[in-house]
């Protein structure tokens, strides 16, 4: 069997259970369910809200740089802190995370594989203590935006078949049967796709014990979808965390070297005025072709 | 503190498919429910025993999945 491309950005519960307190590293919770870390959590571990540590709530963006280091700064973590994410949703929000760490340069940031479902159904021990943290100092690098796709990219790639567009939500998103994830808020104006994606949805990369599949699993997933390293990639999903998740897969387990993340996602461009979406039939044969 | 008796389930809530997963911490259950695809979290809930916390999480992701449109395509 293949082993991934860049193994050491993933670690097991293990692991963690016996390095959490280690000087040096930090291990850090991000859920969709923000309550969740009250409930318990991995001893030792501090928590980020995602839509209010992990975004600029003014602008819709990520975080700034300065953002960014004040946050790493508040969290204790230093510039060689290894970073240990892990959340929810197999984690979902974890990546992203994970993704804009990367993009502000931190060098050793990893996934708990599993996230939080495999800790609690392991009957790993969980707290509610809150630990307190020592500020550190943190300077970031400029943002890395080769990670990062904005929309006249998009439309390129729509366009012009520049790269290859992976829509990683539920096939009824992408077909534009549903708006939004069922029990979500509609949050665009219409249902569909960007014109010539794939639809790959995040969660064919896991297991049902929320760790990733294998590198020939999922090579084989992406690979029969025409994603294979042979174009740039970018994967979009609503918002962006569902897709940073497959960044993560293709980038980081795969080891496809141009990935992108589009964020706008389809906040955006189903909001958008004057671009075409596909749905429909041609859309569903698309989906039956997976 | 350890999450125990963890389980998960798949059910069909107003047309959707569901996760609920529910444990006990200590002596209070916990279940969450998700909508499967894409695996959001739609509701938490706790109770005395794993059916009450499950039907409370249940209930309430049941009024949220009936409030999803279905559009003609």
């Amino acid at each position: 069997m293949a082993e991934y491309a860049h193994p050491e950005t993933l670690v097991t519960t293990d692991w963690v259970a016996q390095h959490a307190r280690d000087e040096g590293v930090r291990i850090v919770e991000v859920d969709v369910d923000t309550k969740a870390y009250d409930e318990g959590h991995v001893p030792g571990s501090i928590a980020w809200n995602w839509n209010t540590q992990l975004a600029d709530t003014v602008r819709r963006d990520i975080l700034s740089r300065r953002q960014f280091e004040e946050l790493m700064e508040r969290s204790g973590i230093a510039p060689g802190t290894t970073l240990v994410i892990y959340g929810d949703n197999n984690n979902w929000f974890a990546a992203w995370a994970f993704w804009q760490a990367k993009i502000y340069g931190h060098r050793d940031v990893r996934l708990m594989n599993g996230g939080r479902k495999k800790w609690l159904a392991e009957g790993r021990d969980l707290s509610t203590e809150v630990p307190k943290t020592r500020p550190a100092n943190y300077t970031a690098t400029d943002p890395d935006l080769s990670l990062r796709a904005f929309l006249p990219q998009v439309q390129t790639a729509s366009a012009h078949a520049a790269a290859a567009l992976v829509d990683v939500r539920s096939p009824q998103e992408f077909t534009g049967e549903i708006l939004a994830p069922p029990g979500l808020p509609e949050t665009c104006q219409r249902g569909g796709h960007v014109p010539g994606a794939r639809s790959i949805p995040w969660s064919k990369a896991v297991n049902d014990d929320g760790t990733f599949k294998s590198a020939d699993e999922l090579r084989q997933l992406y690979g029969s979808e025409g994603v294979d390293g042979s174009r740039p990639v970018i994967a979009y999903c609503r918002i962006g965390e569902r897709s940073s998740h497959t960044w993560f897969v293709l980038k980081y387990l795969l080891g496809l070297g141009d990935v992108k993340n589009y964020d706008g996602s389809w906040t955006e461009w189903g909001n958008l005025v004057g671009a075409g979406v596909e749905r429909g039939a041609a859309a569903k044969a698309a989906v039956a072709r997976q | 503190m350890k999450a125990e008796e963890f389980a998960e389930r798949r059910l069909e809530l107003a047309g959707w498919p569901v996760n609920v997963a529910s444990y006990r911490l200590g002596t209070e259950w916990h279940a969450k429910a998700d909508n499967v695809s894409p695996g959001a979290a739609l509701a938490r809930a706790t109770g005395a025993t794993r059916d009450q916390a499950e039907q409370r999480a249940l209930a309430r992701a049941e009024q949220l999945l009936s409030r999803t449109r279905r559009q003609a395509v």
